[in-house]
């Protein structure tokens, strides 16, 4: 034994002392705790018992109206709709599942619609209305007025729910609203209390999304008084909500649904700038999709079509799209050289139909070889050879540097969703990405933008417009918000030599404008819309050994997936020069022939103002594009407008 | 005391352990939980599936575990003190690192089936492992400075890592209940008059630095003060709870106005009515009365604690028995004093009454440590 017994027991009477004078102190809590439930529940009972019955007066949250979305000239976009709906609370309704069934006869209600009112239900208080269907006919809206009797609980309730009424025109920028989802509320901090409300739609994707704070405006409230099974007796009091501001986009509904439907059912993005302040008047990704299908919840069925699509109908391809920019790079080297000096607009390279290196043939595109040519005429055959030749004279990463300039591998600040930053290789880059030492057929392969070379259509358009107009325009997609313009800052210049920019646009201008250019099918006719551009075809497999022997295989005898990107950027007017335009068409084939065409008929969309008139293509091409542009399904710009509506 | 002793002496065992657990302490606290479960079913109103059918499932398996622990010899437990406090403080870590963040804490470990909250457990493993302390520590120094500061760290570091998470009322739980143990193994008197006149200085503390850069607790905790010290000054919102928990107290009378005809509750003027503010329900639907009753019978759970510690001549076992008995006292006391408005509100549960898993298997663990003490006294 360890302890002496005394001291044990000694120790085992302290405890005891200690144990009794502890319980004291309890029972003293415990009478005190008893003394203040009598001064509550009997001495100030009835003062209590008065507050208790003006208890009965609850508080609701009303949602607000969100801020409609507008294009520039004030035609909507996104706009309220009123919406039938019913709504069940389980304090009203007490055997839910039995008003459910009752309420199916009258309203279209399936087993999921049901499983899903009874979870929420169960998951809230029981006087919080649960939306039982939606978007209801009058028919079904006034029969359940009218069997209201044998409906305990059940409202009939007008609410307001997004529409989209261009639809697929601009699903890809605007997005779309959806009710807030359990990740939703995860992802927040301390979530405002408006998006608990069941079924409340916040903005699930581009502006909707980005722009949510602005739409959504403040909860309003509304003190009503409620009998003992908590039904509505009457209103009290009502704060209105602040509804959210109307955003008024850069973007021309009609020019936004003229490129969208010229894209027609390709795999395309095309993008329309205003290259002095970066006013964006259309992107356009296609295929498209209803985005009203996703506010109403979309079916399985549907969505998995969508999915499945090869031709990506979710993507946002104007800003999600990453392809090599291909012969549009050039412009990139050729602003690289000059700015560095390795070259003058005077240098000349001869090009013999390859480039010699090591004994490494590097091919131009035309087997036997352009000649001497100095940069206007290089980037008017879009001469491989010289570009190779030059890229080697300045190195890549000072190619890469001129690449940020002109607004390339870089994350664009615009409210969309899944920006791209594309990518600018350097030798750095190159040695962190693959842990391999950069090689001269790479900076070859960059120069005409192939291999790490990536960039999107929003870049190659901003690069166009920088190069149009001699400043570091940045693209903005927000004109105005709650009818306030906002500001923007004068561009800076781009820091590069007047005649040096001039070559560039020259040589741009001949691609199309010269009859040897590359893209001369595709000029404007008309003398004061004058186009300037750049081609490019990108390739998205490597040709084999085999190929390069038998020649190159015809385009068209591939399957889709492996055939060329065409891509094409573009500015007009040639002298003054007003919007940039860059279209990719994926898998589409040569730029000059594929992409050059819709870029065409974008700008004179947007320069005339009107449909393109025939009057201002080539004269051979007047008939064909007169048939074609006849076939355009255009929307109806009054039309299709429904009433909008504000609460 | 040694195991020898234990052999030397009389304890019960085998199947006779049977007769000498106190069964009326489990009646009581049966009792206690059956109130909570009626209370439920009233405010859910008239639902078991949602609340009163899964406590009652939860007070289901934590009883059986409880009976497991009492048949277990109370030996058996001191040995696992060290081991028990060692796991809990581990978890406590874990939930530092990798919990799961709740209502802007820290406090669950989820484990995907279930979740864990290691501040519960270590409120009971804190009070083992001061048990053993003491039962192995020489009388006679009870009260020397090094072997005071001993059981003070084992009280301190797992309470910083609760303050942390942050959990207040918990935090101040522990250290309360440590102290407690400490007090009734003899510690002298003067070392809590010193911690108490400390604790003044701090309070003044706390509220002299409200505002500079050196504050000592967060907004939301000075908020919660704000509010207890006057809770009409913002009736719709943090003082929200306490003024319509007074009301629905309040509004009970004498008698209260009936099983299932709370008027507060049912039209869901009470927010967490099923979990911390169970009791205004009660006193609500019975009034003085039923409030008192449900105080009275936690007097006799006390008084039961406290007479078998003060039987029990195994120092491990009776100031394992007062650990017990002032941990659960803390919890019933806090928890009134709030919904009363009496004090802040820092989110302690009332025991056996409120939802939650939990608190209720942690209070089932304990008391089935205090049984297992009671089954296995020597006699």
């Amino acid at each position: 034994m360890r302890r002496p017994v005394r001291d044990s027991e000694d120790s085992a009477r302290k405890i005891n002392r200690r144990a009794l004078f502890m319980g004291g102190c309890m029972a003293a809590t415990m009478a005190v705790l008893a003394g203040r439930m009598r001064y509550l529940g009997v001495d100030q009972s009835d003062e209590y018992s008065l507050l208790a019955e003006q208890n009965r007066v609850n508080i609701q949250l009303i949602p607000p109206a969100r801020g409609l979305i507008l294009d520039r000239n004030g035609k909507l976009i996104a706009g309220n709709e009123q919406n039938y709906r019913v709504v069940i609370t389980r304090e009203g309704a007490g055997d839910v599942q039995l008003v459910l069934n009752r309420l199916s006869h009258l309203v279209p209600l399936n087993e999921t619609d049901m499983a899903r009112v009874l979870k929420d239900v169960d998951r809230n208080p029981s006087f919080v209305p649960i939306p039982v269907a939606d978007r209801l006919s009058w028919e079904e809206f006034s029969g359940i007025s009218v069997n209201a009797p044998a409906l305990p609980g059940v409202t009939p309730d007008v609410g307001l729910s997004r529409v989209y009424p261009r639809d697929t025109d601009f699903a890809h920028v605007v997005g779309y609203v959806g009710p807030v989802s359990e990740r939703d509320l995860a992802g927040l901090e301390n979530p405002a209390p408006l998006l608990r409300i069941p079924k409340f739609q916040i903005g699930k994707i581009g502006v909707e999304k980005w722009q949510e704070d602005v739409l959504r405006g403040s909860a309003g409230n509304r003190k009503i008084e409620v009998n003992h099974v908590g039904r509505v007796m009457r209103e009290l009091d009502r704060t209105e909500g602040k509804a959210g501001a109307d955003l008024t986009l850069t973007l021309d509904a009609d020019v936004q649904n003229f490129t969208q439907v010229r894209l027609g059912d390709q795999s395309a993005a095309a993008i329309v700038m205003d290259v002095q302040n970066g006013d964006i008047i259309a992107a356009a990704s296609a295929p498209s999709f209803n985005p009203n299908l996703f506010v109403r919840g979309i079916a399985n069925a549907d969505y998995a079509k969508l999915m499945e699509n090869d031709h990506r109908p979710l993507a946002n391809k104007v800003v999600q799209g990453a392809y090599p920019p291909g012969s549009t790079f050039k412009i990139v080297t050729a602003l690289a050289a000059l700015a560095d000096g390795a070259i003058d607009t005077n240098t000349t390279v001869n090009c013999p139909g390859y480039l010699d290196y090591g004994g490494r043939k590097f091919h131009c595109w035309k087997s036997g070889g352009h000649g001497k040519l100095d940069l206007i005429g290089a980037l008017t055959h879009s001469c491989d050879v010289f570009f190779y030749e030059v890229a080697q004279r300045v190195g890549i990463d000072k190619m890469a540097v001129m690449g940020k300039t002109m607004g390339l591998g870089q994350r664009l600040d615009l409210p969309m969703s899944a920006i791209t930053e594309g990518n600018l290789p350097t030798k750095e880059w190159k040695q962190q990405r693959f842990k391999q030492d950069w090689r001269i057929g790479d900076t070859i392969n960059a120069a005409i933008g192939q291999g790490y070379v990536l960039a999107s259509p929003l870049q190659l358009a901003v690069m166009a417009a920088r190069v149009a107009s001699g400043r570091l325009v940045q693209p903005r997609l927000i004109k105005a918000i709650g009818g306030k313009e906002v500001a923007i800052a004068d561009a800076p210049a781009l820091g590069m030599e007047t005649s040096q920019l001039a070559a560039v646009r020259a040589g741009m201008s001949g691609v199309v404008n010269s009859q040897r250019g590359t893209g001369y099918s595709a000029r404007i006719a008309n003398a004061s819309y004058l186009m300037a551009g750049k081609s490019g075809t990108s390739q998205v497999r490597n040709i084999s050994a085999a190929e390069r022997e038998t020649g190159v295989v015809g385009n068209n005898d591939l399957p889709w997936k492996q055939r060329d990107h065409a891509l094409f950027v573009a500015f007009a007017p040639v002298e003054a020069p007003r919007y940039a335009v860059a279209v990719v068409v994926e898998h589409g084939g040569g730029g000059s022939g594929v992409a050059a065409p819709i870029a065409r008929d974008i700008l004179l969309r947007v320069l005339t103002g009107a449909m393109p008139d025939p009057k201002d293509y080539p004269a051979d091409q007047r008939a064909r594009i007169g048939a074609m542009l006849n076939d355009l399904v255009l929307r109806n710009p009054d039309g299709t407008q429904p009433d909008q509506i504000k609460a | 005391m040694s195991f020898l002793e234990y052999r030397v002496k009389f304890a019960p065992s085998g199947f006779a352990k049977v007769f000498y657990v106190n069964w009326g302490l489990y009646l009581l606290i049966t009792a206690a939980a059956a109130i909570g479960w009626l209370m439920l079913y009233s405010i859910s109103g008239g639902d078991l599936s949602m609340w009163a059918g899964p406590q009652m499932k939860r007070y289901g398996v934590g009883l059986a575990i409880s009976l497991a622990m009492c048949f277990t010899p109370i030996w058996f437990w001191r040995s696992m003190s060290g081991a028990a406090y060692a796991l809990t403080f581990f978890l406590l870590v874990v939930v530092h690192f990798f919990g799961s963040v709740g209502m802007g804490a820290q406090r669950w470990i989820d484990l995907g089936f279930v979740r864990i909250q290691p501040s519960e457990f270590m409120k009971v493993s804190l009070i083992m492992v001061l048990a053993t302390y003491y039962d192995w520590l020489d009388d006679r120094r009870t009260s020397r400075p090094l072997w005071v500061l001993i059981p003070v760290l084992l009280i301190i570091i797992p309470t910083v890592l609760v303050i942390l998470e942050p959990n207040l009322g918990t935090s101040l739980m522990l250290i309360v209940a440590g102290a407690a143990v400490m007090f009734a193994a003899g510690v002298s008197l003067w070392y809590f008059a010193a911690v108490i006149a400390l604790i003044g200085g701090a309070v003044a503390g706390i509220f002299l630095l409200r505002g500079t850069p050196w504050q000592l607790i967060h907004d939301y905790q000075y908020k919660r003060i704000d509010t207890f010290l006057d809770p009409s000054a913002d009736p719709l919102g943090a003082g929200y709870n306490i003024l319509q928990a007074k009301i629905a107290l309040g509004s009970g009378g004498l008698t209260g106005k009936g099983f299932m005809q709370g008027t507060q509750s049912r039209l869901n003027f009470l927010p967490e009515k099923h979990t911390d503010f169970i009791f205004t329900t009660l006193g609500e639907e019975f009034g003085f009365v039923g409030a008192v009753s449900l105080l009275a019978l936690y007097a006799m759970i006390l008084i039961f604690l406290l007479w078998a510690a003060m039987q029990n001549k195994d120092r491990f076992s009776s100031l394992l028995l007062i650990g017990i008995a002032s941990n659960f006292f803390l919890y019933l006391a806090v928890n009134l004093a709030m919904v009363m408005g009496m004090a802040p509100v820092v989110g302690v549960p009332l025991p056996f009454l409120s939802y939650g898993g939990s608190a209720t298997l942690v209070l089932l663990l304990a008391f089935g440590l205090a049984q297992s003490a009671i089954v296995h006294r020597l006699r």
